[in-house]
């Protein structure tokens, strides 16, 4: 199975972006992002240290947890997508989730964040149990999400969409509505703080245009800009970086960045490992519904349990070696898989 | 020449027919379903069943009219309230399929004898039993009035005052969904309408939104009701599937999602309604009867809704640019 080849999938790949020119871009713009690494910021250096007390061992205990989730169980039909005994996610810091296509990533946030059920099991944000919690109401707690398969809302603006995501409007209700002077000043305020996101997520001068118009990778920023407009306290971001053209996925990656060293709490799930190692301060590693590994990021990927669930044999490669961004190794490694 | 300025006024006079009010205000409470929120209602004929016999049966027993009014509204709230609690956890079409079989039951139960000494069974209600109060509340004095080509009494059925009272509550609709749809709460609407669970993960209660929709949609629809049958009488047959597929032509014809489309809708359908029906009368009565041309003016309402749908789907004041990306 290829690493690179599981990117884009189902995403709309932007058409100026030639498939095999973009992993090689991607890697200068980790590395682009990997650069300010000795100029860390004082947030980085503190979780770094906080983490690296922590044992690399699947769902050992953090020092500060925001969210943990406990024996959760997620089948369809005979087919177990998710089976977690334990995970603690640490508060302000950077933890990416990977594994291979199907792992049960994606259903694993679909459940954290309401949006499916499970069989069994529980789970907590910020203490408070929210097994039972509506999407909405979670969201309005503090921990929103992005959609790994886009979800812009195509016949409102760039702007409409920020202004959208705001929380708390008085002219959200509807006799709140008939009376512009309630809501009014709350607009503006909110608009001033979208246009700031929007600049930074290079979307301001789209604020106008339908998102409908925007290409994939415009359409994951705003997802990601209009998650951010509702003040979260944890952002789970599902491929966040899919689509995205290298020179953006740099100023994503010090986006991404910049929000911890705010102080929230980022969950992501990525395919690309060179993003993974060099923003995540802990990598959760996923396969076949269980948690297979967890440690920082340098550690984890040379661990045999995570290559083996990435190229489903005992290479001694480390997944984050550049060799595997050429097609030729990679061929090679499969032609090898084939032959056992 | 004579015969045909009598059609042309006849078609003129559709403009501003009560009916044809009351057609717009039933696609204005459509267009707040379906074009704000994404709420296909296929039944909004059962809505404004609900109205027509709230409206008459309180009447009859003696309510004033304001009160008989606002029991009309509340008729159609509560049908919203109904259907939505069951249906608007689920995907779309199932609000859909419940609509459409409530509004046939409604029928039904009004047609059938078990409630007759309510509902008047098949032949429903005579106008005579419930206009008393409304036409007691016009202020004009008794006569007539003729404005261009077109001449009506001041009170009575199809008077004066019928018009200016239902185009006076389709007016006080179009603002106060002006007023919603532009603020914040419309904006959630369309969030809804483009994806709910987008909207959900920004911590909206969809199905609370989706709801206050669907119940202020109902209310226009059974007030349209209650126009529909002031100048004529409660007929369930009358208020059927058809009423609902023309009330769907009307909000699509003038663009679905905007402001005045319902109005406007509503006004060009029967002014062309007209002019097509009695044109055809006069022009094809040596070659088929008065009979046919009514199926054959429906059969062609039919075809100009597929062509709507086809070739301007955003209707006419709807945006193309809206539509352009509908697909990805
Ligand atoms: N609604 C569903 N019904 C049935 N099976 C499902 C459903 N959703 C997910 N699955 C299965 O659960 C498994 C995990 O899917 P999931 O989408 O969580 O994977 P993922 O780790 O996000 O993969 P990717 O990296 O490709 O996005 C897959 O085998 C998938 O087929
Ligand atoms: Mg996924």
């Amino acid at each position: 199975m290829s690493v690179e080849k599981t990117k884009n999938e189902n995403e709309p790949v932007e058409p100026t972006t030639p498939d095999e020119a973009e992993p090689i871009g991607a890697v200068a713009a980790a590395e682009a992002a990997a650069v300010s690494d000795d100029e860390r910021s004082d947030a980085a250096r503190k979780v770094t240290e906080t983490l690296s007390h922590v044992e690399a061992k699947v769902g050992v205990a953090k020092p500060d947890m925001i969210l943990t989730a406990t024996g959760v169980q997620r089948r369809f039909g005979g087919m177990t997508a998710v089976d977690v005994d334990h995970l603690e996610v640490q508060r302000g810091a950077i933890t990416a989730l990977i594994g291979p296509n199907g792992a049960g990533k994606t259903t694993f946030f679909n459940l954290l964040t309401g949006f499916d059920k499970p069989n069994q099991g529980k789970w907590e944000f910020e203490g408070r149990p929210i097994t039972h919690t509506s999407a909405a109401k979670l969201a309005r707690t503090g921990m929103v999400r992005t959609f790994q398969l886009t979800k812009a809302l195509s016949r409102l603006t760039v702007l409409q969409n920020m202004l959208l995501a705001a929380p708390g409007n008085p002219g959200e209700n509807l006799f709140g509505s008939l009376f512009r002077p309630l809501w009014s000043g709350v607009e503006k305020r909110n608009t001033v703080k979208a246009m700031e996101i929007l600049e930074r997520f290079n979307l301001a001068a789209k604020k106008d245009d339908f998102a409908g118009s925007l290409s994939g990778g415009q359409r994951k920023l705003l997802e990601m800009a209009r998650a951010l407009m509702t003040n979260p306290t944890m952002i789970m971001l599902d491929e966040p970086m899919a689509g995205v053209n290298p020179a953006l996925v740099q100023s994503l990656l010090h986006h991404v960045q910049a929000l911890r060293d705010e102080g929230m709490t980022v969950l992501f799930v990525e395919h690309d490992m060179h993003a993974v190692r060099h923003i995540s301060d802990w990598v959760v590693v996923m396969a076949e519904g269980r948690i297979v590994a967890e440690g920082p990021p340098d550690s984890v990927m040379q661990d045999q349990a995570v290559v083996d669930a990435y190229l489903g044999a005992h290479h001694d490669t480390d997944l984050g070696d550049d060799a595997l961004l050429d097609p030729a190794v990679l061929a090679r490694l499969e032609a090898e898989e084939e032959k056992r | 020449m004579d015969e045909l300025s009598r059609i042309l006024i006849q078609a003129l006079g559709q403009l501003i027919a009560p009916a044809t009010a009351a057609y717009a205000l039933a696609a204005i409470g459509l267009n707040l379903h379906f074009g704000y929120t994404g709420l296909l209602n296929i039944g909004q004929a059962g809505f404004m069943l609900m109205g027509a016999y709230g409206f008459a049966i309180a009447t009859i027993e003696g309510a004033p009219f304001w009160l008989a009014f606002l029991i009309a509204a509340a008729a159609g709230a509560l049908l919203a309230f109904v259907l939505g609690i069951p249906t608007l956890k689920l995907r779309g079409d199932y609000l859909a399929i419940v609509t459409i079989s409530a509004a046939e039951i409604i029928r039904f139960a009004g047609r059938s004898t078990l409630w007759a000494e309510y509902t008047g069974g098949a032949s429903g209600l005579a106008g005579t039993a419930y206009k008393g109060t409304f036409q007691d509340l016009s202020p004009l004095p008794d006569g007539r009035t003729a404005i261009g080509p077109l001449e009506y009494i001041h009170n009575g059925s199809d008077s004066w005052w019928t018009r200016i009272f239902a185009w006076g509550v389709v007016l006080i609709a179009v603002l106060l969904v002006w007023l919603i749809t532009r603020s914040p709460w419309g904006r959630v609407l369309k969030g809804i309408r483009e994806d709910e669970d987008a909207v959900r993960a920004l911590g909206k209660n969809v199905f609370s939104y989706k709801m206050q929709a669907l119940v202020l949609g109902g209310i226009a629809g059974s007030l349209a009701g209650m126009l529909f049958v002031l100048p004529i009488s409660v007929a369930p047959d009358n208020m059927g599937r058809t009423l609902t597929f023309f009330v769907w032509t009307v909000m699509l014809l003038g663009g679905a999602a905007t402001l005045f489309g319902p109005v406007l809708g509503s006004m060009l359908f029967f002014f062309v309604y007209m002019l097509l029906r009695t044109g055809m009368r006069a022009g094809l009565s040596d070659v088929m009867p008065a009979q046919n041309v009514e199926h054959l003016a429906g059969l062609m309402v039919g075809v100009a809704l597929m062509c709507i749908v086809i070739f301007r789907p955003q209707g006419i004041l709807g945006n193309k640019k809206e539509l352009a990306f509908d697909v990805r």
